[in-house]
């Protein structure tokens, strides 16, 4: 964890990267699906949003964008999320797990790991909001 | 112009650089007087006189008698000898301790420590600003309270408690009053006369002094305990090989500081308020925590409304300006600070906390380049932020 360190010491470069120039924040105007998430240990907040597109009979994330409210590693792990999600189908994009979102920010400080938990569930949440609302149409 | 990688330090709550005076000071006192005070031959009689001299120059800086001094190597230390010291050699008068809600770790954590010794702990809160009630204070002390301490300027806001007051109170009372003078000593005049104070602590390393060197001032006639045992150094309150080279460079700061002092608070008043003036004109949503008289002169705290400190902090940082926050994320409990909370504020708004602390080399272009670069630095993280 120390090798890359930035000037900040805790965070390896690439978070700081994703933290400075965070990619895919914002909202989404009538999202198919929204993962509101609050970090129980340190209190903070993620939501993300998500636009399914359809490939043949395959459903992928055609767009995704976060708020988050928390420190770096919250935002860096949120911003890492919404790019290794874009574009994957809903089954790939499920794989990603917080262990995964950890390892492409080059790793993170023990005491932050509980924020890449945040974002990993974020999306699980958005993606269940997804299919809730896809069964209450069905069942119109 | 600001150079790049140029490096703005406004931190000094948390530590000041070494005066260059200072650091001449301790190396010169390294290299001439590395003897043992306790032996008898010069060497050691010769680092006994710096030490004596050194104690000297501490004291008068608070009006203080120089055997009323104890040197220590932290303020921590110094809190601990205080808040232990006074109910182990109390004990028999009363088990009750009297202490603010927003009182330094080392405080709260040694009142703690002796709550699961038996001693009852009253902790008392505090308003808005950070400042502890008076007719509260006095409707706490019991017949068997023993010791009242309370935080002089908070390290966190910046608040100054009426001290003087608060030593009125339990002169009249009979009780001890200790405060941690940490962040006031040697920046705000102390009479621990007319200040009616039995304990104090100072500490050199917040006051452009070295780290190590700190001292507790003990009144005569204060009954206290030691809780370091052994060759009986400093009156037998303190034992350990004293540190005569950072004693020195402690007493140098205190020199100086004594010196500059009226001159050098109006300086920083004027920066301070310029800063918060500045802040609070140009970001929408900030609020200025604490006092904003009672406060000390190189102190601000702000709080934002939807943004994190670590994030500002490591934004700051990565422009090269130090700051601090007390903030949940940057602890190492991932807990909002207790003294964000005594003020009132919720969870989340402790999140938006930002210290800013000034000192003896801030410049008003610093502040200048500070002010222009914050609004956009919480402006991005706003909107990052579900809430907005
Ligand atoms: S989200 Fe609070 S510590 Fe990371």
């Amino acid at each position: 964890m120390t090798k890359n360190a930035s000037t900040t010491g805790l965070y390896t470069k690439k978070a700081i990267k994703c933290f400075t120039n965070p990619k895919n924040y914002g909202r989404i105007k009538n999202p198919d699906g929204i993962g509101k998430v609050g970090n129980p240990v340190c209190g903070d907040v993620m939501w993300l949003y998500l636009k399914i597109g359809k490939k043949g009979r395959k459903e992928y994330i055609e767009d995704v964008k976060f708020e988050t409210f928390g420190c770096v590693a919250a935002i860096a792990t949120s911003s890492i999320l919404t790019d290794l999600v874009k574009g994957k189908t809903l089954q790939a994009a499920l794989k990603i797990d917080n262990q995964k979102i950890v390892k492409s920010l080059g790793g993170l400080p023990p005491i932050k790991l509980h924020c890449s938990v945040l974002a990993a569930n974020a999306l699980k949440k958005a993606v269940e909001d997804y299919q809730k609302q896809k069964e209450k149409k069905k069942s119109k | 112009m600001i150079k790049r990688g140029t490096k703005y330090y406004f931190d000094y709550a948390a530590a000041t650089p070494v005066d260059p005076r200072v650091i001449q000071a301790v190396s010169f006192h390294n290299k001439n007087y590395f003897g043992n005070t306790m032996s008898l031959h010069q060497f050691g009689q010769s680092a006994k006189n710096i030490l004596e001299t050194s104690r000297a120059i501490v004291a008068g800086l608070i009006k203080a008698n120089p055997e009323e001094i104890i040197f220590t190597s932290s303020a921590t230390e110094s809190n601990n000898l205080a808040l232990k010291g006074v109910a182990e050699a109390n004990h028999k008068k009363g088990k009750h301790i009297i202490i603010s809600q927003i009182e330094h770790p080392c405080v709260m954590e040694s009142a703690e420590w002796l709550e699961s010794q038996g001693f009852e702990i009253t902790r008392l809160p505090v308003d808005k600003y950070g400042l502890v009630s008076l007719a509260a204070l006095k409707g706490a002390i019991k017949s068997d309270t023993v010791l009242v301490s309370i935080i002089h300027a908070s390290n966190e806001i910046g608040t100054i408690q009426p001290i003087r007051a608060i030593g009125k109170i339990c002169r009249a009372k009979g009780v001890y009053f200790h405060t941690d003078a940490a962040q006031s000593f040697g920046k705000v005049p102390i009479n621990v006369v007319k200040d009616n104070i039995d304990l104090l602590t100072a500490s050199a390393h917040k006051m452009y002094g070295p780290k190590g060197a700190a001292c507790l001032y003990v009144r005569k006639g204060v009954k206290i305990e030691p809780i370091l045992h052994g060759g009986g150094q400093e009156k037998g309150l303190r034992s350990s090989t004293v540190n005569v080279p950072a004693i020195a460079g402690f007493a140098k700061a205190c020199e100086i500081c004594g010196r500059e002092m009226s001159h050098e608070s109006v300086r920083l008043i004027k920066l301070r308020n310029g800063l918060i003036q500045g802040v609070l004109k140009r970001i929408p949503n900030a609020y200025l925590l604490g006092h904003t008289r009672k406060r000390l002169p190189n102190n601000i705290n702000f709080r934002f409304d939807h943004v994190e400190g670590e994030s500002m902090v490591v934004q700051l940082d990565l422009l090269g300006i130090a700051a601090s926050t007390g903030s949940a994320c940057s602890s190492a409990k991932l807990e909002p600070s207790h003294v964000l909370l005594a003020l009132g504020l919720k969870h989340e708004q402790a999140h938006g906390s930002l210290r800013i602390s000034l000192g003896r080399w801030t410049k008003k272009s610093e502040i200048d380049y500070l002010l222009k670069v914050l609004p956009g630095i919480i402006n991005k993280l706003r909107e990052i932020s579900p809430y907005k």
